[in-house]
Parts: C-alpha cells; structure tokens; sequence
C-alpha cells in the first residue's frame, strides 16, 4: 500500500517505470479520501442523532446517560475506522482486480519499499486513537461518582449531592429486597426511587455471591456476604427498570429479577410513607439495620441474633428521607441506625 | 490398517459419542419430577391445590433430604414432586400441612403474608399477617416471587410427640400445623415457587442439595389457559 500511495504508481522499486508512467497512475487516496471523509460524516451524524438517543442503557440516571454517551462516543470513533478499512478493502478489489488490463504486477520482497511519512502518520493516528480511548475510557469509568460501579464500603469516587437517599439491597437466593434506613428501616420487595435525587446503593447478600443489575439506572455492583458494596446513582427521569442478578448464583438465578420505579419526589415520599406505615409490623421485627449480613446468622444452625457489622454507618450525606427536624444518629459499634431529634 | 478400516473405527467411535451423549441428556430429562394436574375442577372453579412440608422426603435418591410433597387431586396420594399445573383466572385455595421444625429467618421479609386473599393466610384455623421468627420459628415459605405471594410457614414443636422423621406424613396421625391460604392464578405462564429459608441443612449456609434440586424446596407453577 505504501508503494502504491507515495509514488502513485504500482510497480515502484528497484525498477521503477518510466516516468511517463508514473504521471498516468492516479493518486488513490484523493479518490478515497472524500468518500471516506462524507460515509464518516453521514455515519455519525445519523448515528449521534438518530440512533444514538436509544442506545441502552438509556437516560434514566446520569450513570446511564454516561454510559450511553461512551457508547456513542466510541461508535463515532470507530466509524471512520472500520470505514476507512471497509473503503479501502473495496476500492482495493475493485481497482486492482486481476481482470482489470493494464494492472501492474504487485510489489514484494526486496521490490517494495517503506514511506516514512506515511508510517510516521499511520503511528501517530493509531497512538492518538488507543490513547484517547484509554484517557476517555478512564475518566469515564469513574465519573460521575464511580459511574454506577460498585467501588466497595469506602468509596473513592463520591456524589457532590447532600442529599442522598440510601438503600440497601439485600441478594438472597432468589430475590432482591431492599431497605431503607431512612423510612424506619423498613424492607420492601420491590425497589422504588425518587426523581432527581442521588441515590447510594448499598448491596450486600445474605448467602452466596450474587450481582445487582439495574439495568435502565446503569448500576452494576456485586452482592458479596458481608460486605457493603456501594454504587451511585442520579436519578433522571420517571419510569420503570429492570433488576436483575448478573451472577450465577443457583438454580434460580435465571429467577432473580424483578421490576424497579423511579417516581415523582412526591409520589415517592407518598409511596414511601404509606409503606412504611404498612410494613410497621414487620419492620418492628427485623433486626437492627445493618451494613452487612452474616450467611451464617439465623440459619439452619439455629444461630439467632442480630446481624452486627463492625462497618461505620453511612456518611452524613446519606440522610434523603430523614426529615429536617432530625438527624441521623449512628450506633458505631453495631451500625444501628436510629432517627433523633436534633 | 486399511482406510476403510480406519473409517469405521472412526465412524463407530462417533457412534458410541453420540449414543453416551444422547443417554446422558435422556437421562437427566427422565430424572425430572412428575407434574400434578390440577386442571379437572369446572372452570372458573376454585381449585384446592394440597402440600406438604417435610423435614425429611423418605423417598427417591435423597430421603434425608427436606422437601415439599404434593397431593393428586383425584386419588389424594402424595407425590414426590414439585411441578404443578394449574388453570389460569383461577382462585386456587391452598391447604398446606408442615411436618418440619423451624428456625429464625435469615431474612425477617419472608416472615410478611403477602399476595394472598387478604395478605392472609391461617395457621390451624387462626388467621395472621405476619410472623416474628424470632419468637416463634419458622420451618419454610411459601413464595412465588413474580406473583409477590408469599407465606411463612410455622415450624413445629419437636419436643412434641408424634414428629414425623421420614415422609410422606399423616396429616391424621402426626404433629404438623395446618396453613391455608388462598390466591389467584394470572394468565398462563411458568411460575416458579421457592422456600425462602435455607433449609438445606448440612449444605454451604444451608443453601445447597434440596434448595438446588427441582422437586424439593422449588418448583414451577405451570398456569394453563
């Protein structure tokens, strides 16, 4: 190839062809550099602005929005390459087809020669792509917040928020649950969010390791035994998503989803409220509200007690939900939680 | 060796591939439990579907084993299975006899009554809504998650006489509690139906063996139009 584009000609080398010759022979990159240059343009553009709307995971959070957006960015990058290969591979079959009269016999071994201008560019363009996909990649897979990640009980990667709502999510083989510590503690079967509102993620598991997928919130964090692994996420729009565990986790697994809201602040605060009013008489039976779960605690041994964590409670941020009267107040040494006036 | 001796050594030895394969997966379908047809009752009916929690099946490959036992509607004789099959639309009342002891629940959630008649259920004759299985022990659930029912099944006492150590039990002659329930079938579909108490015991947190092997602490609800 590099024969063929700096000296225009094919043939090039240790017997090179007349000069009359090499006049006649047309520069073939003019001729593809334009239809490649428009087929990228169209590319793009039809893809930023028609499909690139619906890429999944969709706009229901920003880390959902994030991760549509590097979906989309690294389409627009890879467009003009893989067209660049496919325009090239065309032109080159049908240009130099073995049918075509007049075609030069191919350059090789000891014939062919290097173009250093074009090497030089062809490093230069491939260095900057790699690298730009690393940086961006990078940046990318930890803002904002960790971008839906699970980063562990201490997170680097915070949310700028003062107002986030905490919810733990509880794996059990075969179900999520999800409590709230900031509505009395109670444990809903079914997770429902606020609009407009960071929320913290605390997944954990009761038994075996599991992963909690919301999907359409971008938040991917795996469920391990006693540990208080936290995601974020800001909520952006009202609607339905998909929860599911994404990691093998027994013969139900293939069970183990269910459907998540995100609401109105105040059609949540409602659903909230009245929740925890209908769940009154469970919540007051469920242990002290814990970061983690111990597999072993109240299972077929018969152990009872309370699930204690040595983990700090949640940051005073986290504290969506409380009303402004009160305050969190944090038990250390068991990771209770309880409401106080302040 | 001639080449079409070396033919038939390899032809015969994808044979014998082939028939081990086709055994095996025969094998493990034929492994699957029976289904109970709860399909006779006139339609729009109720149905009185009937099971029973053992600590210990008494049958099959594993007798040891915890396990639900269902009842064939006709005849009235326990099966070993946990594949039912029931009408859509339908009210399905449940009558559910536990022979097992209980533990607290690893998760107090199960300990709720929901997606019944009611968000009720009765335990020997007396209704209740929730459970504290820290006061009084639970011996499993009833769950269906994607139709949010579930149902916490008291344990029994084993200092009491007439335990029932191997199934299938007598719900006439041995110590058990009496679970009714009622709830109402969707349209058709596959539904599966799990314990949420890790009973395996002996198992890894006591969610191996039974709670991993269909016919035992889970199965499928399979609603027909």
């Amino acid at each position: 190839m590099s024969d063929a584009t700096s000296s225009g000609q094919f043939g090039a080398g240790a017997s090179d062809p007349p000069a009359t010759t090499r006049t006649t022979e047309v520069h073939h990159f003019r001729r593809m550099i334009p239809i490649w240059l428009v087929a990228s343009i169209a590319a793009d553009l039809i893809w930023w602005f028609v499909a690139g709307p619906h890429v999944p995971p969709g706009g229901m959070s920003d880390v959902a929005k994030g991760a549509q957006f590097d979906f989309n960015v690294l389409f627009l990058a890879a467009a003009p390459v893989t067209l660049g290969v496919w325009i090239y591979m065309g032109y080159a079959i049908w240009w130099w087809r073995a049918s075509r009269p007049g075609l030069p016999d191919p350059v090789g071994g000891p014939a062919a020669r290097g173009h250093l201008k074009f090497q030089v560019w062809w490093i230069a363009l491939t260095t900057v792509i790699v690298l730009g996909a690393f940086v961006f990649g990078t940046v990318e897979l930890i803002l904002p917040a960790g971008a839906g990640g699970g980063e562990g009980p201490n997170p680097v990667w915070t949310p700028t928020s003062k107002n986030v709502l905490p919810v733990q999510v509880i794996a059990q083989q075969w179900k999520f649950t999800y409590r709230y510590p900031t509505f009395g503690g109670m444990e809903t079967d079914t997770l429902v969010l606020p609009n407009n509102t960071e929320v913290a993620f605390h997944v954990t598991s009761l038994d075996v390791i599991h992963s909690f997928w919301a999907y359409q919130i971008g938040v991917k964090a795996d469920g391990n035994p006693l540990v208080d692994n936290v995601a974020y996420a800001k909520t952006r729009q009202t609607g339905t998503f998909t929860v599911r565990c994404s990691e093998l986790c027994g013969i139900w697994h293939g069970a183990m989803f269910d459907y998540g809201k995100v609401l109105s602040k105040s059609s949540f605060e409602k659903w909230a409220l009245t929740t925890e009013r209908k769940q009154a008489d469970n919540t007051k039976y469920l242990p002290p509200f814990a970061w983690t779960y111990s597999p072993t605690a109240n299972g077929p041994t018969g152990v009872t007690g309370t699930n204690t964590s040595g983990q700090a409670g949640f940051s005073k941020m986290e504290h969506y939900g409380a009303t402004p009267a009160k305050k969190i107040v944090r038990s250390q040494a068991v990771g209770t939680v309880t409401t106080g006036t302040a | 060796m001639s080449r079409s001796g070396r033919i038939a050594i390899v032809l015969g030895m994808f044979a014998v591939v082939v028939f081990l394969v086709v055994f095996a997966a025969m094998s493990f379908v034929a492994t699957e439990p029976q289904t109970v047809k709860y399909l006779t009752a006139p339609s729009g009916k109720p149905v009185h579907l009937v099971f029973q929690t053992d600590g210990a099946v008494g049958t099959g490959a594993h007798p040891t084993w915890v396990s639900y036992q269902t009842m064939t509607p006709r005849s009235h004789h326990w099966v070993h299975t946990t594949l039912v099959q029931l009408p859509a639309h339908t009210m399905i009342h449940v009558t559910l006899y536990q022979f097992d002891s209980g533990s607290p629940l690893r998760n107090q959630q199960w300990g709720r009554v929901t997606g019944t008649v009611g968000n009720s259920a009765t335990t020997d004759g007396s209704p209740f809504k929730v459970i504290n299985s820290y006061k009084r022990t639970v011996g499993h659930t009833f769950t269906i998650p994607e139709l949010g029912v579930n149902v916490p099944l008291l344990g029994v006492d084993t200092s009491k006489p007439h335990f029932c150590t191997a199934g299938p039990c007598s719900p006439s002659t041995q110590l058990h509690h009496t679970i009714t329930f009622s709830f109402k079938t969707p349209g058709p579909g596959i539904y599966h139906f799990q314990c949420f108490i890790p009973c395996g015991a002996g198992h890894y947190t006591g969610n191996g063996g039974p709670m991993q092997t269909l016919g035992y602490m889970g199965g499928f609800l399979e609603v027909m139009a």
